[in-house]
């Protein structure tokens, strides 16, 4: 069960803007094997949401893409005609996106919304609903059929947002993207739709992609775990490794900001100090030195993401001691 | 949905009352008296006495206004003064002709305004999109009876390819009457509602439930076509709605050019020979049409928008 499903190589990319190019992406590389959870955390303006868009190609006019690839079973997906590109998505690859309570038509029954996304299978629209039903059954909505019937504003937002999986999960895609899945929904409610997905990611075998600004889940759900900052990838590895044995200032100090990791009272929360850089104009070295209490002179230059052990990378000249000295 | 259409109606009726009681005022605030004016000069007082008991004139305001309504009410909009007939009857004669060239325009106009605004929004910023927004402008910028002018001499005078005036017979000939006097009228409609439909339709692409239909693969002609335009239609389908009073004023114009019959040439021509009772009939039977359009428009979203439907 080690078989690459996805494959993010050296990807980067551009967004042309007046101020001229915003490099959204930097020399991205990642996988995802087949039926694997792997977490991306980072903070907002991270390219975690570029990255998503870059890999179902759902980009805006402006963007563009620089070097590198993304393979999916093999196949880069850069190379492929945009009716190549329809035909994965809601396919083999599909996603449930942020915020449930504007992903769905808004004047389209839920049943007719779940039965046009089916477009691809030849099956009677009756045999489609019926589908419909036993996926809407699956996440656990309450006489599936009689809620066919009903329109998105007539579901809470937990629902909504477990429609929106069972729509993803259709058509039994290979990979499942999440794009924060449960940011805008309240706490309790997170937890449920967590236990869901880990569930049905079971049932159905698929791999999950899951975005998260939420370190908590990421924990609970994912095998492995990706750290995005300023449109780099600064550090990945297992989940065990990343929490407890953390090789990049930066996911350190994430870690501690984690409202959930601070156990004591304080009086003032922890942030780390200092902005995200300008993509626009990026900074010489280390895309993190300005914000580091660890940088030396050596960060001038860009670290490498090395391979520190078995499955665990990171981007950081403080895992090159014995360079250094 | 039966709730919301009740409560609809009632209020388009309750708006129709107030209306005609307006109406009804103001002509009989107009300073002059409307029986020496119809009678001449030289009316004899028995005469001019008959006319006023005739036309309910010499009772008192409330009374008058009682009357009209109970008039109204069995269908009875009163009497012609010269000929003696019915004006429910005479209205109703012209009423056709208007109703024709009033939808035929909004028929025509609104699948190309719709069509011309989709493909634009479709393709924003494109060669096509500048070129609809130049027509667009420039139909917008025509008024009717100057398109009306033009289209007669062009094409009915010079080039004889459609009949100039009159409303013909059967249904082909009838259709082949109403091009030049319909797109006389629609012809700014399609600037209008291509620009509307862009507008409204590039706000609703932008929004997410339209990226997760691009998510799940489904065509683009499917997303515009359905899922957007379902909803960058309910602005146009309530502008069209309100547009009918528009559209009844330019029918008077049009109606003028070509000699059509319809209720706009009927109001002209009742004014310039002072009958009260036609006029009034006719702005009412107008009025009456406004205020059923704009609360069918109001239906047509509630029944196309289930959010409408609950929320009021």
């Amino acid at each position: 069960m080690t078989e690459t499903l996805l494959e993010i190589d050296n990807l980067s990319v551009d967004y042309e803007t007046a101020r001229g190019d915003l490099k959204a992406l930097r020399d991205i590389s990642f996988d995802v094997n087949r039926g694997e959870i792997v977490g991306i955390v980072g903070e907002s303006g991270c390219g975690k949401s570029t990255l998503i868009s870059a890999i179902l190609r759902l980009i805006a006019p402006n963007t563009r893409f620089r070097n590198g690839a993304i393979r999916f079973k093999g196949d880069d997906l850069l190379t492929r005609t945009e009716e190549q590109m329809r035909a994965l998505r809601g396919g083999d690859i599909s996603i449930v996106f942020q915020d449930p309570m504007q992903t769905h038509n808004p004047v389209i029954t839920i049943g007719k919304q779940m039965v046009d996304i089916q477009h691809r299978v030849k099956i009677s629209k009756a045999e489609k609903l019926a589908t419909a039903a036993r996926m809407l059954g699956v996440v656990g909505i309450p006489d599936p059929e009689a809620r066919l019937k009903q329109y998105p504003h007539e579901f809470s937002g937990g629902m909504r947002q477990r429609i929106a999986i069972a729509m993803a999960l259709m058509s039994e895609p290979d990979l499942l993207i999440a794009d924060e899945p449960t940011t805008a929904l309240d706490a309790t409610l997170e937890v449920q739709i967590i236990e869901r997905l880990k569930d049905l990611q079971r049932d159905f075998g698929c791999a999950i992609l899951f975005i998260s600004h939420h370190l908590g889940v990421i924990a609970e759900l994912c095998d492995r775990v990706v750290v995005m900052y300023a449109g780099a990838v600064v550090e990945s590895g297992t989940v065990r490794e990343i929490f407890h044995n953390p090789k990049h200032p930066y996911t350190r100090r994430l870690i501690e900001c984690d409202p959930g990791h601070i156990k004591t009272r304080a009086r003032v929360l922890p942030t780390i100090p200092g902005e995200v850089p300008d993509l626009a104009n990026l900074p010489e070295g280390c895309i993190f030195r300005e914000r580091c209490d660890q940088a030396m002179a050596r960060c001038a230059q860009v670290p490498p993401l090395t391979r520190l052990s078995e499955g665990h990378n990171a981007a950081c000249w403080l895992n090159h001691a014995e360079e250094i000295a | 949905m039966i709730q919301f259409a009740f409560k609809r109606f009632a209020l388009a009726a309750l708006i129709l009352v107030v209306a005609v009681t307006v109406m009804f005022l103001m002509i009989r605030a107009v300073p002059g008296d409307p029986v020496s004016i119809m009678l001449g000069p030289r009316a004899t007082p028995e005469l001019k006495a008959r006319l006023i008991a005739e036309m309910g004139l010499d009772q008192s305001l409330p009374k008058q206004l009682f009357i009209y309504f109970s008039g109204l009410l069995r269908g009875d909009l009163g009497v012609d003064v010269f000929s003696g007939r019915d004006v429910t009857t005479i209205v109703f004669e012209q009423l056709p002709h208007t109703l024709k060239l009033i939808f035929s325009a909004i028929l025509w106009s609104a699948l190309l305004g719709i069509g011309l605004g989709c493909y634009a929004a479709a393709h924003p910023n494109t060669w096509i999109d500048r070129a609809a927004a130049a027509i667009s402008v420039s139909f917008i910028a025509a008024p009717a009876f100057v398109v009306a002018l033009l289209s007669l001499l062009v094409f009915a005078v010079y080039l004889q390819w459609f009949p100039a005036i009159g409303v013909g017979e059967g249904f082909w000939d009838t259709a082949w009457h109403l091009v030049l006097p319909s797109l006389a009228i629609g012809l700014s409609w399609v600037g209008y509602i291509a620009r509307l439909v862009r507008a409204s339709m590039l706000e609703v692409l932008g929004e997410n439930h339209i990226r997760t239909a691009r998510a799940f693969g489904l065509s683009e002609r499917r997303i515009v076509g359905i899922y957007a335009l379902r909803i960058a239609i309910l602005p146009v389908v309530t502008v069209i709605g309100v547009g009918m009073g528009f559209l009844l004023s330019s029918a008077v114009f049009t109606e003028i050019v070509f000699a059509r019959p319809g209720l706009g040439k009927l109001v002209i021509d009742s004014i310039t020979s002072r009958n009260y009772p036609i006029v009034m009939g006719a702005v009412l039977v107008s009025t009456a049409l406004f205020v059923i359009s704009t609360a069918v428009a109001d239906l047509i979203n509630a029944i196309l928008d289930p959010r409408a439907r609950s929320g009021t």
